[in-house]
């Protein structure tokens, strides 16, 4: 993990180059020689698949910018252009647009994963930090993306995303006149928005380097939770286990996502956006992206402005004190029992929220969103700090080489 | 100002160095907040943004009953020409029921002509008229309510449309801005 380097170098060149820059020992030592437990299972190649969705993503972006007119008159039919006459546009547009909704997928599953193995805990904590940030300029850069098209939908997301900064008291409505560079979105906005997310994903990039420097100094949690003890025997090296078990799993997840592209590209998008931008009618419904939908019920579901907005970003913050929540001992969640019932619960009442959010803010679905938004919070602020205290967990194995062999079934 | 100072028991008088340093401190604090200024300022609507002020409405051409939306500040206003029973209802409302109490005769300058901005105040869509419970407007959105005097009676949105600033230049011409 850090220390002394395993990397000899062979020949001349490398030896030369190694003495004034050892990039070579350090790229031999992160991604050769990196020691994995070998109890890892598939939920352990969704890093490696954000990491290809995040360069695919600029990849075909800087591509797409090539074509792209970020003014309120031309956008629109820019895309439109991309979309007819560009070689290969629709493909490039098609492969950005769901490509963003694999890169959600794959994020939620990453999570998810954590949220399951406790991979948050001791000494894990600002690994897990730095991807709640990873987490969140993600939702602002397919927030920005999602704008540029200037369809309807774009149109009218950014105006009442940019206004949930007009909820602070004094300030608010500056700020939001300060972000949009007008009294209401226009030119401006659509100018800076492009500027953003062209920049955006390459703060990720800078974040995903602390993020896995950090994993590389703990090394990786594993589905029996407990620690490295024995290098030898319990782990193998990155490559060539790591790399070929996440090439395949990358190969299975394009089939999915170039299934998307090909076969059903605008499922997950919405007939509005193919209208041009209108500031002077708002669609009777308005959505986001599935990706953002159980934030979005949650800021619904609470009937004052200030405290909807406050919820919003509480419900993603929140993440970030998940070390300090959930203190119990016991990190894989194969061992607790009450725990395992307890995040079923909460992943379907995210699933809930989702749905929630995709439907009308009225009657039962407002009540239920209601419930469920509870719910959220107190999975968090009760459920979890309490059964820290009072969980009676089954008993871990003593090592990584105890639960492969058996003893303390892991549910691997 | 200088801990060096604070930290000995008797405090020597601040030397000449203290002093230079507290000077190029302060600076240097002016010069970044100097530079900083206008990378945040340039955010701000520009000068031809901020110029476009005023539009003018002719009132002859809108019946009683009829809402027109026109565009100020690239905003919509609704400029609705009520009728005599729109009128009572909007004048006959308990200030207590209101979640953001205001009568209807200090929203209006002439009770036939209301003129707000057409803009949600909960996250700004624009609401569609005679919709909803009180037949004033209803927001798409997230379900706000708003009566003919377009005051906030239900939903998230926390207060009444906008009125904006507008003076009558006729009787049948308004000048918004
Ligand atoms: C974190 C990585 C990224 C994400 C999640 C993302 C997300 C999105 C989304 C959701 C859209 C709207 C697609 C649509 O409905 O048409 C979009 C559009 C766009 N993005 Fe990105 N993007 C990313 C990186 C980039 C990069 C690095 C660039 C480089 C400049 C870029 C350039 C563009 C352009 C030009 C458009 C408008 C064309 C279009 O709508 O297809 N994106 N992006
Ligand atoms: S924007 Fe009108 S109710 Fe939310």
């Amino acid at each position: 993990m850090s220390g002394q380097s395993q990397y000899t170098p062979k020949s001349d060149f490398a030896k030369w180059l190694e003495r004034r820059l050892p990039i070579l020992g350090f790229v031999y030592d992160s991604f050769v020689a990196y020691p994995t437990p070998k109890n890892l299972n598939y939920m352990w190649t969704f890093g490696a698949i954000l990491s290809f969705m995040l360069v695919a993503q600029i990849v075909t972006g800087i591509v797409l910018a090539m074509h792209y007119t970020p003014e309120t008159t031309l956008a629109f039919d820019s895309v439109e252009k991309i979309m007819r006459d560009v070689n290969w546009g629709w493909v490039l547009r098609y492969a950005h647009a769901n490509g963003a909704s694999m890169f959600f997928l794959a994020v939620y599953i990453h999570i998810s994963r954590g949220l399951y193995y406790g991979s948050y805990k001791e000494p894990r904590e600002v690994l897990w930090i730095l991807g709640v940030f990873i987490f969140m300029i993600m939702m602002a850069t397919g927030f920005l993306g999602y704008v540029l098209p200037w369809g309807q939908m774009s149109f009218w997301a950014a105006t009442v995303i940019t206004n949930l900064f007009s909820a602070l008291p004094v300030v608010g409505p500056s700020i939001t006149t300060w972000l949009l560079g007008d009294y209401a979105v226009g030119n401006a906005t659509l100018n800076r928005f492009f500027a953003l997310h062209y920049l955006l994903p390459f703060i990720i990039v800078a974040v995903v380097a602390l993020h896995v420097w950090a994993l590389h100094v703990t090394g990786q949690n594993n589905p029996a939770g407990v620690e490295v003890k024995n290098v030898e025997k319990e782990t193998v090296p990155f490559t060539p286990y790591a790399t070929m078990k996440d090439g395949f799993a990358i190969g299975v997840f394009l089939v999915l996502y170039a299934w998307m592209v090909f076969f059903v590209p605008n499922y997950l998008g919405h007939p509005d956006n193919y209208i041009e931008a209108n500031p002077l009618v708002t669609p009777p419904h308005i959505v986001p992206e599935w990706y953002f939908l159980p934030f979005y019920a949650i800021l619904r579901a609470i009937p004052s402005k200030l405290l909807g907005v406050i919820a919003l970003f509480a419900s993603i913050l929140i993440l970030a004190a998940l070390p300090w929540l959930d203190t119990s001992k016991v990190k894989s969640g194969s061992y607790r029992p009450q725990f395992r019932k307890a995040y079923w619960v909460f992943i379907a009442a995210c699933v809930g929220l989702g749905y929630l959010g995709s439907q009308p803010a009225e009657g039962v679905f407002l009540w239920c969103a209601r419930i469920l938004t509870f719910y959220y919070f107190f999975h968090f602020l009760f459920i979890l700090p309490w059964l820290s205290r009072n969980e009676k967990t089954e008993p871990e194995p003593e090592s990584i080489e105890a639960a492969v062999n058996g003893r303390g079934v892991s549910h691997a | 100002m200088n801990t060096k100072a604070d930290s000995s028991e008797s405090r020597p008088e601040p030397s000449r160095r203290d002093i230079l340093y507290v000077a190029t401190g302060a600076a240097a604090a002016v010069a970044v907040g100097g530079v900083v200024w206008p990378l945040i300022a340039q955010m701000n609507p520009d000068a031809s943004t901020r110029a476009l002020a005023s539009t003018e409405v002719d009132l002859a051409a809108v019946p009683a009953g009829q809402i027109i939306t026109v565009k100020w500040r690239g905003k919509p206003v609704f400029v609705r020409h009520r009728t005599a029973d729109e009128i009572k209802a909007a004048e006959g409302v308990d200030l207590k029921e209101l979640p953001d109490p205001q009568p209807d005769n200090a929203r209006v300058k002439k009770p036939e002509w209301l003129v707000v901005v057409g803009v949600c105040t909960h996250l700004g869509c624009i609401p569609t008229g005679k919709e909803g419970e009180f037949n004033g407007w209803f927001c798409p959105c997230h379900g706000s309510t708003y009566d003919v005097s377009g005051r906030i009676r239900s939903g998230p949105a926390p207060s009444n449309l906008e009125v904006p600033d507008y003076a009558f230049l006729t009787d049948t011409k308004i000048k918004i801005g």
